[in-house]
């Protein structure tokens, strides 16, 4: 018989049998298909930095048309709720501290004064820094409401500054959304697939059965094919499941082509499935194997971009960032999704995930015969 | 039947569980029993006699359907605190904690049951004393050999002084000479603390020294009494059987165990057959089953009245014999021959700077049963390893089938099959599916598959949907072996098969590894029974990693000094003290 049919026909029969133990476990079926699911609408409709109807104060000191007109401007915009009108900035401080109010604003006695001269007006802004982001979001909006105001006081030939604002295409209010949506389609794969890939090897070294795996003639890297294809199948049906409903439930558009996102994901998979062995080789039974992933699920989802751009972090994580194949695989999926990205687009992204397949697979072979109780 | 003196009265007890099949059954059936104060009592029974649940019921773990069960003058049903805080009960599977010391486990039980710090320092000496673990206080449970953590369980049971004493088979998977030390553990106990225990065992031997016996099959007690009186049931019915010179002992035993109509039982002992023949049938019909085997009666033991009582009871299942030629790998002659099968040359296995083997070798011929034996902890575990290509070697020459086990370990594997001491199959798969994915393993094609998974589930009456969670032990067993030989191995690899099943069980088992072995199938067997080692042809003693003797039954008893007088199990103790003495002898003279 030709060697390479002895070697598949092996190989697919551990294949069949995984796939098999897989779905005949009806607690397994379950947690294949219902946390993607819960976590897709979780994060599509919990996780959002926008922000609405935040509370503030204002301190008017110049009570004149000009400081009117600003603050209709805030009232008007839906976006901020005022809570108090106070008459000295000595006020501020109580409200602030109680958190009756996320921002303060103080008009100064000469506001209008040097609108009409020409000159800068500065207002002073007070924000609770304690949730740093919404008020970081808070102070945007603020400021792109300011812009608006000088725009139009522009328009009506006053002589104040025009600053030029760079809008997303999106509205800002969907963009988080899209953001995190986009990248839930590796994400949460990935969470999954490092689960099942994990538990494969630990699990039947826990139950005794993988003894009686290693005496059959399959050679390691038959093994480890047999392995990684069901979690990687698993992983390709995870990231459609969650593109799905992104699509049908969220209607995200889908820019790109579906063969290039298949293609991404195959190569993001395998590197998963890498990481995924490679910790139940090591580990000696489950509670290990959960153990280790719980401690790599964290900084594979932080070191991703995720939810804080990579660009953002301090240098040396930047570069530990080439080890996470999640990053790479979260920028082909937005930049294929959103953006309608090519091949020669996106071809960078796969090449640290070889990386990472080339050390993580041989690896966990390795281990398979050599990792001894 | 209330006599002052009794620890346990049990009337009518009956205890029904849900079967796997989803219909409740009886566990226990209507059993009645008593147990004198200060004495040893036995329960012994096939799996899934009641051991464990009467056991579970005295503690007042258990509520009994029906029935009462009085313990220490307590009713178990309405005072099972006061009960528990009289007895001391050890499960069959211990709850150490392995990465504790054994000083750590033992005070911590100590503080479990609130043991009295004056009282504890005495207690705790005197278990190390008793169970000679003083020297290993400090070392984690997890790192004690099996004979040594079960001594410890023990330790721990006894950390205070109980009344009455319940142990669910503490000799499961410990070697002899641990085994031993238990029983002496035990003796010790009752003579000076004037304990009661009730010991639940599937050793025979173990019985004979207890006070009183009681018999259990299906839920029901069968018989009782001391084994005195048990055994004379067996009175004129056993007998002893010479083969002819040339014949292995175990073809005489596997004719005569495959006539049930007239032999209860039949068993290799020291190179001839022990069997008790059916009271119904009269000794002038045995000579044609016999042929030219001499045979002449022999004195009765507890185990011949213990299979006369389960064989006679309509409740005990009849396994079919198994066939097991039609399993036989093909273009093997089906003759025994003198080229090795298996050959170890200097065999090394370290872990660090610990030996676990020592330069070990040792030739295994092709249809050979090969015995491997050793107290726990002895290296026949990393042997047996070895051997299969489960652990790679750190010196030496391994073949297998001829090949390199470093060079052509694949080719190698081809050729063995293996069955685990623990069932390691895939519980949530069936029958079939099992058998189907190993079927692949090995490369067999689909019609190959078909025809092979039919053949062994014939063999071993498997039903193909069931899943293997669902099955019992006994069938597990079944199912682990023909997973091991569906792709007909002309090697078969058994590590502790019988370790936890009954008698009866062990019986069927050997009863097809023997005639796999006829078939030509090489068996490399390890056990703990060392009766079982009387149907090897060669056995192999280990003991701290070297290999003590390498023989037929008879040349290790013959070896150990007793001659034919003997059994195994004294054999076995006898050559290991011999070496370990000679050890430390050479040590003092150096």
């Amino acid at each position: 018989m030709p060697a390479f049919r002895l070697f598949w026909r092996q190989i697919s029969a551990l294949i069949r049998k995984e796939l098999m133990a897989l779905i005949k476990d009806p607690s397994a079926r379950v947690l294949l298909l219902a946390p993607p699911i819960m976590q897709t609408m979780l994060f599509g409709y919990a996780a959002t930095f926008d922000i609405a109807d935040v509370p503030y104060a204002v301190v008017d000191l110049d009570r004149s048309a000009a400081s009117g007109e600003l603050l209709a401007r805030l009232d008007g915009s839906g976006l901020f709720q005022r809570e108090a009108t106070l008459a000295s900035p000595s006020q501020i401080a109580p409200l602030v501290d109680r958190g009756d109010v996320l921002l303060a604003i103080t008009i100064p006695p000469d506001f209008a004064a040097k609108l009409e001269a020409g000159q800068p007006a500065p207002l002073q802004v007070i924000l609770d820094g304690r949730n740093s982001t919404t008020a970081g979001m808070a102070g945007a909006y603020l400021a792109s409401i300011v812009n608006g105001f000088n725009r139009d006081n522009a328009g009506s030939g006053a002589t104040g500054g025009v600053e030029i604002v760079r809008r997303a295409w999106f509205s800002p209010n969907l963009e988080s959304r899209w953001n995190i949506l986009t990248g839930m389609v590796a994400g949460l794969a990935m969470i999954q697939v490092l689960m099942v890939a994990a538990l494969s090897v630990s699990r039947e070294r826990e139950q005794g059965t993988f003894d009686q795996l290693l005496v059959t003639p399959l050679t390691p890297a038959q093994i480890l094919i047999g392995k990684a294809v069901p979690s990687i199948l698993v992983g390709l049906m995870q990231s459609t499941l969650v593109m799905a409903i992104n699509t049908l439930w969220f209607h995200l558009p889908f820019n790109g082509s579906l063969v290039l996102f298949y293609f991404g994901m195959l190569s993001f998979m395998t590197s998963a499935v890498g990481i995924g062995l490679a910790i139940s080789a090591i580990a000696l039974n489950m509670q290990q194997a959960m153990l280790y992933t719980f401690f790599v699920v964290m900084p594979l989802m932080l070191l991703s971009g995720l939810i804080t751009p990579v660009s953002n972090m301090p240098e040396f994580l930047q570069i530990a960032t080439y080890a996470n194949p999640l990053r790479f695989a979260m920028d082909l999926v937005r930049r294929v999704i959103l953006e309608g990205a090519g091949l020669s687009d996106v071809a960078w992204d796969f090449v640290p995930q070889l990386g990472v397949m080339v050390v993580t697979l041989p690896l966990a072979a390795w281990l398979f015969r050599h990792r001894l109780s | 039947m209330t006599s002052p003196s009794a620890t346990v009265i049990v009337e009518g007890l009956t205890r029904l569980f849900d079967g796997p099949d989803g219909k409740p059954f009886r566990a226990l059936d209507a059993v009645d029993l008593t147990v004198r104060a200060g004495t040893l009592t036995a329960l012994v029974g096939p799996d899934g006699a009641g051991k464990t649940t009467l056991m579970r019921c005295l503690t007042g773990l258990l509520r009994p359907d029906e029935g009462s069960v009085r313990v220490l003058g307590h009713d178990a049903l309405r005072e099972p605190q006061a009960i528990q805080d009289r007895i001391s009960y050890m499960p069959q599977r211990f709850g150490l904690y392995e990465d504790l010391t054994v000083q750590e486990n033992l005070d911590l039980y100590a503080d479990l049951h609130g043991v009295p710090q004056d009282v504890r320092r005495d207690r705790i000496g005197r278990m190390l004393d008793l169970t000679d673990m003083a020297r290993f206080t400090a070392r984690p449970a997890g790192k004690l050999s099996g004979g040594m953590k079960q001594k410890l369980g023990l330790a721990c049971t006894l950390v205070r002084s109980p009344d009455l004493l319940l142990l669910d088979e503490p000799s499961v998977g410990v070697d002899p000479i641990s085994r031993r030390d238990l029983w002496a553990i035990l003796a010790d106990l009752i003579a000076h603390d004037n304990l009661s225990v009730i010991v639940s065992t599937a050793y025979m031997d173990e019985a004979e020294r207890c006070d009183d016996v009681f018999v259990l099959n299906g839920g029901r007690v069968l018989a009782q009494g001391t084994p005195a009186e048990l055994t004379r049931q067996a009175q004129g019915l056993t007998y002893t059987a010479t083969p002819p010179p040339g014949t292995p002992a175990r073809f005489l035993q596997a004719r005569l165990i495959d006539a049930p109509e007239r032999i209860i039982d039949a068993v290799p002992r020291g190179g001839d057959v022990w069997f008790v023949r059916q009271p119904e049938a009269p000794e002038a019909e045995l000579g044609a089953l016999l042929g030219d085997a001499a045979w002449h009666p022999r004195s009765e033991a507890l185990e011949d009245a213990f299979m006369l009582l389960l064989r006679q009871d309509q409740r005990t299942p009849h396994p079919a014999p198994v066939e097991a030629e039609a399993l036989a790998p093909t273009g093997n002659s089906g003759q025994t021959d003198d080229a090795p099968e298996i050959r170890v040359r200097d065999l090394v296995r370290r872990f660090g700077d610990f030996t676990a083997v020592a330069s070990t070798s040792f030739d295994v011929r092709r249809g050979e049963i090969f015995g491997l034996l050793g107290p726990n902890g002895a290296g026949k575990t990393t042997t047996f390893r070895m051997l299969c290509g489960l652990l790679p070697a750190t010196s030496g020459t391994l073949e297998v089938a001829g090949h390199n086990l470093r060079t052509g370990r694949a080719r190698a594997r081809s050729a063995i099959g293996y069955v685990a001491q623990k069932f390691a199959l895939y519980e949530n798969l069936t029958v079939r599916e099992n058998l189907e994915f190993f079927a692949g393993a090995y490369g067999l094609g689909f019609l190959e598959t078909r025809r092979r998974v039919r053949a062994v589930m014939a063999q071993f009456e498997l039903e193909p949907g069931l899943l293997a969670r669902t099955l019992p032990l006994g069938y597990k067993q079944r199912l682990a072996m023909a997973a091991g030989l569906i792709h007909s191995p002309p090697i078969l690899f058994l590590d502790e098969p019988t370790s936890g099943i009954d008698p009866l069980a062990r019986r069927a088992f050997w009863r097809s590894i023997t005639s796999l072995a006829r078939a030509g199938v090489t068996v490399i067997v390890t056990t703990h029974f060392m009766e079982e080692a009387e149907y090897c042809d060669r056995i192999a003693i280990q003991d701290a990693g070297r290999m003590l003797i390498v023989g037929t039954p008879r040349e290790v008893r013959d070896a150990a000094g007793g001659g034919g007088d003997i059994d195994m199990n004294q054999a076995f103790i006898a050559i290991v003290e011999q070496a370990r003495a000679a050890e430390a002898q050479g040590q003092a003279a150096a």
